[in-house]
């Protein structure tokens, strides 16, 4: 076999390999049982194929540390705007992986005393973001829906919070709030929920099928 | 699962794989007829200013684990980025990736790979397909310099995102650059009504592959959802119905 051929037949048996996985996977799940209530075989190569995944997926964590490591050294290295904060990064990747070697079972003391009380400002940052797209929104595009959608959140949040001097607003409270919420959102929700489901029922018949191949090989 | 559940199951999968067999055999040769959805049409046009004037296309997959049920649009997400690779490569510079999963950002590395190979114009650049961030808002934290920094004039958000994916739009609106974003995420999906350009609701999100290159097995899948969707409601009306009459 020649170099070219390799790569089409390295595609070919990984293509295999993955159609026949997740016909396996998928049996498995749709005959768990035997006819006498015991767990099928299926069954069982569903859980072993499944841990092998978990267990490449925890290895993908590490190589994926790695891809982040090297983007950023690679934007310190060409001097690229905010080239600092990449530095930062770096810095502080090495330092927590140290401080976890060092220290192992205080690991989580980085965790609560720096990650969180970020992402905690970052949420406190959403509700400005929301409040200013929610404003915006007509802007952007002014139709009937945009008018529901904005009246309808406007409707909850008055339904929901005790206003200043007023406290609860009778009848908004107690029967247009459930009633949005329970009824109207609530069938809307399972609507998109049924399409939601049909499309990754479809998305995942056209992997199995070998359209889309998202584990390499050509088209 | 009972064994008939398991069996009922089994028949609906069957049926709609066979169902999307049939029409993408029988309709191979026809030109395939969508429903109107102006983000796709938008984001062609985005996609030619793309590779008009040199910028970058940046996919934002989301934080979505491939060992979970909520991948499907992270899944849809990468066949859209393989075809917006194809679309765009021959263009200045590669479409990046960028993940909050390592198992997306390799995916979307290889999808990369692959396109720049089957065209053979565009090189590859490892970096291009890229892991932002662990956590939701950290993935988000580190997506955002991508959106800001490195010459992209289009930025499409498709994959399992959260509520953090207004920080992600609210980027893109400041640099006012193009911004197509579709979540399989209830919470996501109203956030981004209100915060995005291009909102795509509900299954749009997996349509999106088709509407940008369709292929027969694509736009049957489509047809397919159509096919299903009104038995469903076929059922939920024959339930209601029974229900009054006090069958059920």
């Amino acid at each position: 076999m020649n170099r070219k051929g390799l790569p089409s037949v390295i595609a070919i048996i990984s293509t295999a390999i993955a159609i026949a996985s997740s016909v396996l996977v998928l049996a498995g799940y749709f005959f768990a049982q035997k006819v006498n209530g015991q767990i099928s075989l299926l069954t069982d190569i569903r859980l072993t194929l499944l841990n092998w995944a978990i267990i490449l997926a925890g290895f993908a964590i590490f190589i994926g540390i790695l891809n982040l490591f090297q983007v950023h050294f690679k934007k310190i290295q060409n001097k690229q705007k905010g080239s600092v904060y990449s530095l930062l990064l770096i810095v502080s990747l090495v330092a927590t992986f140290l401080f976890g070697l060092v220290k192992p079972g205080q690991i989580g003391v980085v965790f609560t005393t720096i990650q969180l009380p970020v992402e905690a400002s970052l949420m406190a940052l959403l509700a400005v973001t929301l409040t200013y797209a929610s404003v915006r929104l007509l802007h952007r595009r002014f139709n009937l829906l945009s008018v529901i959608f904005l009246v309808t959140a406007l409707l909850i949040l008055l339904g929901t919070a005790p206003l200043p001097f007023l406290g609860v607003i009778p009848g908004l409270s107690d029967w247009v709030r459930p009633f949005i919420a329970q009824v109207v959102a609530a069938a809307g929700a399972r609507g998109i929920l049924l399409g939601v489901a049909l499309g990754t029922l479809t998305t995942g018949l056209r992997i199995l099928f070998g359209a889309d191949r998202p584990y390499g090989g050509n088209k | 699962m009972s064994i008939w559940l398991g069996l009922a199951g089994f028949g609906v999968v069957f049926l709609s794989a066979a169902l999307m067999l049939g029409l993408s055999l029988s309709h191979r040769k026809a030109s395939p007829v969508f429903r109107d959805i102006p983000a796709f049409t938008r984001l062609r046009q985005a996609v030619g200013l793309v590779v008009e004037d040199g910028s970058r296309l940046h996919i934002l997959l989301g934080h979505s684990a491939l060992t979970i049920p909520q991948s499907a649009s992270a899944l849809a997400g990468l066949a859209l980025l393989r075809r917006l690779a194809d679309l765009t490569s021959a263009g200045d510079q590669p479409p990046i990736a960028t993940s909050g999963d390592a198992t997306l950002a390799i995916l979307s590395q290889d999808t990369l790979q692959s396109a720049a190979k089957f065209s053979k114009l565009a090189s590859f650049d490892p970096t291009a397909g890229r892991l932002t961030g662990l956590t939701p808002f950290s993935y988000a934290a580190g997506a955002i310099p991508a959106i800001r920094d490195e010459n992209v004039s289009a930025n499409v958000l498709m994959g399992n995102f959260g509520v953090e994916v207004a920080l992600l739009t609210d980027a893109v609106e400041r640099e006012n650059t193009f911004g197509l974003a579709g979540s399989d995420n209830l919470t996501a999906q109203a956030v981004i009504y209100a915060s995005a350009q291009e909102p795509l609701i509900g299954e749009e999100v997996f349509a999106a592959g088709a509407y940008v290159e369709s292929d027969p097995l694509h736009t049957a899948s489509l047809t397919v959802q159509d096919i299903l969707r009104w038995l469903i409601i076929a059922a939920i009306l024959a339930g209601a119905l029974l229900a009054l009459a006090g069958v059920l």
